[in-house]
């Protein structure tokens, strides 16, 4: 329901069984952490079709590559640390250099894994992701388009990287008209003045941060990215022409993530001003998630003032 | 096949490894090269596949988790007719889909990338656990080096196929005892190897992995067992078959000049001879 708090990782749970129902050949892989990635909801379901790795997500990568190649659609769970962090290599070449239909379904990732600290709060995933030929890179920013992305993600036949939050995050779009397009991005606002692009949980905190900037007078245009690679490039290029001044804002390293994405896209097709918004070449920290956020300058208040800040 | 029959195929799985490479200017002799029986024994006796049907859903897999002897691979497979012998030279060259590591997306035959040492076995447990959840017969064969066992991963998967119980998975150890920098056990020893894959609840054989006797005894074994995988520690000659390559590490990736691929050749002719 609209407004609802829900982590995305829950969706993910949700979303396999679902699709369990429907398709035979989906099964689930995780590395001792069915509870904390929320897979535990699929084996509950369909025992017989979850895989418990244990803690070896090398191996896991490579087992869902191989089941992929009899037919199976594997979902490969952990932390987005273990999975896109560990075993990138695999990930990489036995499942990305084949271009196998294997889904990489990573929850806890970004700054709000909260009290575990830096050691688990992976701000690199994406970059990693995305710089591996043919992988596509999946970031929804609520329960609505996390559990239509992993659809999405099945329909999908080749490598996918879903990114899922631990936190529990406001519902922003109405499942009923809700339409998820891979690759495609969503304008959220009108705002002639600026645009904010977005993704993840950044998203619903953009929207309350345009909220904030429009009390002062500036009117920004939101686009939530769900889809990191292949990226939408006609509605980036589409905004900085409109508006002139881009804004990403991301709980991701500002190296190598959707800032850098859209950099690439704006350096080579509409050269515009442009901020990045992020976790800003450092590691995280033990804490409330909610309270990070603030500290990492990523919910509407901080993201308001950089915004700010820079005009 | 016969035994007879099998040593001939072998002698021009030779020839064929040392013609591509040869032709590649690059590529990894040795490993293929004492591997050469096993790949030979597995494409032409104890696999069922279909060369015109290169992924028939029931075939038997194969995964070469060492990767860089694909030259090996290659020449059983173009020998058993997935693609021309005359191919062979086109190994390494741009273009080929014949690439210095195994290519599924490209070879017919090929049924797993690999490449980067220790992640073949992985996907071969994938395979073969995906057979018990199907229901379905086929088996699946994965070769290793003893220097690739180094790797964690290795370990990862033998846990993990132990715990299964995947009786349909047979792991290949190529038992050559050389690594790029030296032996095996110098370098970081990896012995004992059958002790550790016992402990991984294996079954394990070991063999002369140059003697088809012995080969063909071992896969059989491995079929008749139940319950648990097995693991085959070879015993092999690195470089096998070529005089001057046996037993030197130095060509464990290292081509033969026009020189030295006659007098291979000339020895593999005569190797080929002496069994007519």
């Amino acid at each position: 329901m609209l407004g609802d708090k829900i982590a995305t990782r829950d969706s993910y749970g949700n979303a396999l069984v679902e699709l369990g129902k429907e398709h035979d050949n989906l099964i689930v892989l995780d590395a001792d952490l069915a509870a904390a990635t929320k897979t535990g909801i699929f084996k509950k379901a369909f025992p017989d079709r979850h895989i418990d790795c244990g803690i070896a997500e090398c191996n896991m990568a490579g087992i869902a590559a191989g089941m992929s190649t009899a037919g199976y659609v594997p979902f490969m769970s952990s932390f987005a640390m273990f999975a896109a962090g560990r075993a990138f290599e695999q990930i990489r070449n036995s499942i990305g250099y084949p271009h196998l239909n294997v889904k990489i379904g990573a929850t806890h990732a970004g700054i709000s894994v909260g009290e575990d600290g830096a050691t688990h709060q992976c701000n690199e995933d994406i970059a990693l992701m995305r710089a591996i030929p043919g992988m596509t890179v999946i970031n929804p920013c609520d329960d609505v388009e996390a559990r239509a992305a992993v659809k999405a993600a099945f329909d999908y036949n080749g490598p996918c990287y879903l990114r899922f939050g631990r936190l529990a995050v406001p519902v922003l779009n109405d499942e009923e008209t809700y339409h998820f397009e891979l690759g495609k991005g969503v304008e959220l606002r009108d705002g002639k003045d600026i645009t904010i692009i977005a993704t993840g949980l950044c998203v619903s905190e953009s929207m309350e941060a345009a909220k904030l900037l429009a009390a002062d007078g500036i009117e920004a245009q939101v686009i939530n990215i769900h889809t990191i690679k292949p990226i939408d490039e006609e509605i980036i290029v589409a905004a900085a022409k409109k508006t002139g001044r881009i804004f990403t804002v991301e709980e991701h390293s500002i190296i190598g993530g959707l800032g850098s994405a859209v950099a690439e896209v704006l350096i080579e097709q509409s050269p515009t001003k442009m901020s990045r918004i992020g976790v800003r070449d450092t590691f995280g920290e033990s804490g409330p998630a909610k309270d990070l956020l603030h500290k990492y300058g990523l919910d509407a208040e901080g993201i308001y003032n950089q915004i700010k800040v820079q005009l | 096949m016969n035994k007879l029959e099998l040593q001939k195929k072998a002698v021009a799985v030779r020839k064929d490894i040392v013609t591509a490479v040869h032709s590649a200017k690059a590529g990894h002799p040795g490993g293929s090269l004492s591997a050469a029986d096993i790949f030979t024994y597995l494409y032409f006796e104890e696999m069922h596949i279909d060369p015109a049907n290169p992924k028939w859903e029931d075939r038997d897999r194969f995964v070469l988790s060492k990767g860089h002897t694909a030259p090996g691979l290659y020449s059983a497979l173009a020998e058993r007719g997935y693609f021309p012998v005359e191919q062979l030279k086109t190994l390494r060259h741009i273009g080929s889909i014949l690439q210095g590591h195994p290519d599924m997306k490209h070879i017919p035959g090929v049924d797993m990338s690999s490449g980067s040492l220790g992640q073949g076995l992985s996907a071969a447990v994938g395979m073969a656990l995906a057979a018990k959840m199907k229901g379905k017969n086929y088996r699946t064969y994965c070769l290793c080096g003893d220097g690739e066992i180094q790797e964690g991963q290795i370990w990862e998967a033998a846990m993990f196929a132990g715990a299964r119980k995947l009786d349909n998975l047979l792991v290949i150890v190529d038992n050559n005892n050389l690594q790029i920098d030296g032996s095996v056990a110098e370098v970081c020893s990896p012995y004992p190897i059958a002790d550790k894959f016992e402990a991984f609840n294996f079954h394990v054989i070991e063999i002369n992995g140059n003697d088809f006797d012995e080969i063909h005894q071992a896969f059989e074994k491995a079929k008749a067992t139940k319950g648990m995988p097995t693991a085959i520690i070879a015993h092999t000659v690195k470089g096998k078959g070529v005089s001057f390559m046996e037993d030197q590490v130095g060509w464990h990736g290292k081509a033969p000049n026009d020189e030295e691929y006659e007098q291979a050749m000339q020895e593999l002719e005569k190797a080929g001879e002496a069994l007519c």
